[in-house]
């Protein structure tokens, strides 16, 4: 499918020559591709695929950690169950971790600290396995933000929007699953809130808490449920996911910046072989030995400092894995709303912040492609990336929910806030009350208008030139600052963007005959796009570019004539 | 090359329309190594040399494996361990190592000329859409499933209860609630050996003069280690029963002066006054927020905070939430002295201990 079939490689590296080095082991792999070919016909799939062609960009690689840190998860992750032992049967503990030897815990906390004290490489794995878990997320949290904010889950890609989103659901549970798996204190005190935030689910709560658990709290049920659900259950599932995520990604082919000869109908870049194989081949390298270099220098989940879990002990400043600290917030800072009426109890403050928000989140990311395209009406297919700039409602609606994510998940430390900062925590929690509504609304308006006054820049380096730095001085003592025209690639990329549409009018719908509930939407709708809209600056037309071209050339000969007349004869540039 | 893209106004973005023309790809650039021999061989060197130094950590790894022992000195380097710290730095630089001789290698060495590749809409064309249509149709119609209602209707039923097994099988999971979460082992002691109010951890018996004006104490059932005393099958307080038990009965003893103390109603609306003994309350260590085991004491204020969301609660006036997502007052535990002098509970808890469920009842204190 390549257009530049026949590229000059004149002066490539020479090592990388079109001649193998010996022609015998050649022979032998032809032998092998034949044979495998004449039973699978790979070679219709290679022929299309060996060479497809990917954009650069670094913000195209942070769904690659992603991917190589989830493969770092199964690997690490397959270690770890060769040692450890997902049950809650009573022991004695006798490793080689001498305080709390002799302390009565379960199996699994036993094995988890084998695996920490008594397996050469085992603490290392079991470090790389969270930290992995930690990257893992939040690198598919920074690649979402990514796609939002550069309108790469436009169509045809929200189907694999989606797909991210419930790979972020799936991840988040994982988390939880796994780092519950020790039986440890803190672990088990997260434990003990689920239980807590299922029994307060309506009418069926405490059926859900004893089927679970198997029976009343802790039960021991609950890790080797935890773990059938870790290790198998749900990344089979992440697995399937991955793959769909992928498939869809090389169907789509993958978006690209605007720039020259960089089109909605074209895709350029480098061939998978060699380039991107290696690159991407070799980050992985890159992403698995940071990992280990975490692992293996950056303690996290000291499970043996906390301790076993026991039911009547807890430590200070207990907290989640902060992936789950946003609910945790929302947990903190809801106000002690229950209802109790005909005997039962409605418990809203453990309602609204764990089983309403979390999901409705969810919902609204996965609902977000499918809502902007509803308002802007847009239909077509995209695959030339925007600039956050050039969406100022699209990016200040992210932003405004990033604030809110942001405003909950400090809300979850205001015990350590309150202790490092010297605050008093009920004073935090009270301002956390009102800064989660207020804050995301004053960032949509700063953040909208910080787009717009971008979009306002660009508009006048592409009118008026880009600021040179040189300053020059007029006979009659004023000062001006030399602009000059932008290079025609950069000025063609500000510009490679299309215009907004404009929205239907009221008297529009109205003129056109409809009526009833259809109207009604479309009006809504109307008014929706007017506002996404607002403000935008569109590009400049060819007559303005042309106009403001002559103007600056204008001002540009009188500068030089002030230069050539005035005082400026020793100009900045000549010092 | 350029099928499927005469159409595209529809279902593509389409070719941008701007003032400023498509200058088209920018030339390709030729890099130093491409141009300089010298400069291709120092990359060459330079690729296969991070790839030597890779092998190196390898190595490097295995002698730690072989000789650095773990478990012991698990506290040294800082708390890392010395065989943990050293694995982990030399397999992380080996796998580095690698990724940046790799993607060194790609970056100078290999063909860095651009690609253009054409793209097609993600839809399949009228045409196909046509024939699979035409094929799911046929199928359809030679399966007769559209003309035999009876068999589409009674398979679809059929197919459906199977969703029944699917539900049932999940029965065996746990036991069904009942009243369990009502009672504690509290309520296990009697007339003659009243439950006993014991030191978590080290089980020994209170007496109220042992605790001094603004004392705290974390307390278990003395049933909890001392069974027979109940006559309770000792098997029901071991392992997972101890800590079923423990989840529930977990209890803070508190002594302030008894002045201090605004006693409220239980459930039938009579006075709590006589739920204390000179100053020492009782009252249950489980948070009614989500369950946390409530731990730090304010000592003037009598309050009482969850360490895990903050919810406090007022050990002087019933328990009372004075802050936080708490929506429930800390049950109390009635408690007097037994003929011995020794802290023990007069009953169980008058309402479920622990986190909000649906069917609980409540009261005002």
């Amino acid at each position: 499918m390549s257009v530049d079939l026949n590229p000059d490689l004149s002066k490539v590296a020479s090592t990388n020559g079109t001649t193998p080095a010996t022609t015998k082991g050649g022979k032998a792999a032809g032998a092998i591709a034949t044979w495998a070919d004449d039973r699978l016909g790979l070679g219709g799939a290679m022929k299309k695929n060996i060479r497809k062609v990917f954009p650069d960009h670094w913000s195209f690689m942070l769904g690659e950690i992603a991917l190589w840190s989830f493969v770092v998860l199964l690997l690490t992750g397959v270690f770890l169950t060769l040692w450890f032992d997902p049950s809650m049967t009573e022991v004695q503990y006798d490793g080689a971790y001498d305080p709390l030897r002799g302390v009565h815990m379960s199996s699994a906390m036993a094995s988890t600290l084998d695996i920490s004290f008594d397996v050469r490489g085992g603490l290392l794995m079991r470090q790389m396995h969270h930290w992995a878990a930690m990257i893992f997320i939040a690198s598919m949290m920074i690649h979402m933000l990514r796609v939002y904010l550069t309108g790469a889950f436009r169509k045809p890609r929200e189907l694999n929007w989606v797909i991210g989103c419930l790979l972020l659901l799936l991840g988040t549970i994982e988390g939880f699953t796994g780092y519950s798996l020790p039986d440890d204190l803190l672990s088990g005190t997260g434990v003990r809130a689920a239980d807590g935030f299922m029994k307060a689910s309506p009418v069926i709560g405490t059926y859900m808490s004893f089927f679970l658990f198997g029976g009343e709290f802790p039960g021991d049920a609950i890790i080797p449920r935890f773990y059938a659900m870790h290790i198998l259950l749900i990344p089979g599932i992440l697995l399937a996911l991955v793959a769909a995520h992928m498939l869809l990604l090389v169907y789509h082919k993958h978006t690209q910046w605007p720039g020259p000869g960089r089109t909605e109908g074209n895709v350029v870049g480098y061939p998978m072989l060699p380039v991107y194989a290696a690159k991407a081949g070799g980050f992985f390298f890159i992403v698995f030995g940071v990992i280990t270099l975490l692992g293996g220098l950056f303690s996290l989940n000291p499970v043996w400092k906390f301790g076993p879990y026991d039911p009547s002990k807890v430590t200070a400043g207990s907290q989640p894995d902060w992936y789950m600290g946003w609910p945790d917030g929302l947990l903190r800072i809801i106000p002690a709303w229950e209802t109790h009426i005909w005997g039962i109890t409605l418990s809203w403050n453990v309602m609204l912040p764990i089983l309403v928000m979390p999901p409705l989140m969810l919902m609204i990311l996965m609902a977000l492609p499918f809502l902007e395209a509803w308002i802007t009406g847009d239909k077509r297919e995209h695959h030339l990336l925007q600039r956050p700039r050039n969406a100022p409602t699209r990016t200040a609606i992210m932003v405004a929910l990033m604030t809110f994510y942001g405003l909950s998940w400090a809300a979850g430390g205001n015990d350590i806030i309150a202790i490092k900062m010297h605050l008093s925590i009920n004073q935090i929690t009270y301002f956390m009350r009102g800064a989660v509504f207020i804050g995301p609304v004053i960032a949509f308006i700063i953040t909208r208008r910080w787009c717009i006054s971008l979009q306002r820049h660009d508009e006048g380096k592409l009118l008026h030139g880009y600021e040179t730095g040189v300053l020059v001085r007029s006979p009659a003592g004023g000062y001006a600052e030399k602009h000059l025209p932008l290079p025609e690639g950069k000025a063609y990329t500000l510009t490679a963007r299309d215009d907004d549409p404009t929205p239907e009018t009221v008297e529009e719908i109205d003129a056109s005959g409809a009526t009833g509930r259809t109207a009604r939407l479309r009006k809504l709708r109307a008014k929706l796009a007017t506002v996404f809209f607002a403000d935008n600056v569109q590009k400049p037309t060819t007559e303005e570019l042309h106009e403001s071209q002559h103007h600056a050339e204008h001002e540009l000969h009188e500068l030089e004539s002030q230069i050539a007349a005035g005082p400026n004869r020793h100009g900045p540039a000549e010092h | 090359m350029t099928d499927a893209h005469d159409n595209h106004s529809e279902s593509s973005g389409g070719e941008l329309v701007g003032p400023i023309p498509d200058p088209g790809l920018p030339e390709h650039q030729w890099r130093p190594t491409d141009v300089d021999p010298a400069m291709e061989k120092r990359a060459e060197r330079q690729v296969a040399a991070l790839f030597g130094l890779s092998a190196v950590a390898t190595i490097a790894f295995l002698v730690s494996y072989f000789t650095l022992d773990i478990g012991d000195d698990w506290h040294v380097i800082g708390g890392f361990g010395a065989s943990t710290m050293a694995l982990g730095f030399f397999l992380g630089l080996a796998l580095l190592l690698i990724g940046v001789g790799i993607i060194h290698w790609a970056r100078k060495l290999m063909a860095d000329h651009e690609m253009v590749e054409l793209r097609h809409p993600a839809r399949s064309s009228d045409e196909d859409r046509e024939v699979a249509v035409q094929a799911l149709n046929d199928g359809l119609a030679e399966s007769g499933i559209g003309r035999r209602p009876l068999i589409r209707n009674s398979l679809l039923g059929a197919v459906g209860l199977l969703g029944l097994p699917a539900v049932v099988l999940l029965r065996d999971l746990g036991p069904l609630p009942g009243d369990k979460l009502n009672h504690t082992i509290w309520g296990k002691g009697t007339k003659d050996k009243p439950m006993r109010i014991v030191r978590d951890g080290i089980w020994t018996p209170i007496l109220a003069s042992d605790l001094e004006v603004g004392d705290l104490v974390n307390c278990q059932p003395d049933a909890l280690h001392n069974p027979e005393r109940y006559d309770i099958d000792p098997t029901e307080v071991e392992g997972v029963n101890l800590q079923i038990h423990k989840s529930k009965a977990s209890l803070i003893l508190l002594r302030m002066p008894p002045g201090d103390i605004k006693p409220g109603k239980d459930a039938q609306g009579k006075s709590r006054a006589n739920w204390t003994v000179n100053g020492i309350v009782a009252y249950s260590k489980i948070c009614t927020h989500v369950g946390c085991p409530i731990s730090l004491n304010e000592r003037t204020t009598h309050h009482l905070l969850c360490p895990c969301h903050q919810s406090t609660f007022d050990l002087a006036d019933s328990g009372n939430v004075v802050f936080g997502p708490a929506g429930r007052p800390l049950p109390q535990l009635p408690i007097t002295v037994d003929d011995e002098g020794y802290l023990v509970a007069q009953s169980d808890f008058d309402e479920p201990v622990g986190p909000s469920f649906w069917e609980r009842d409540y009261y005002e204190r």
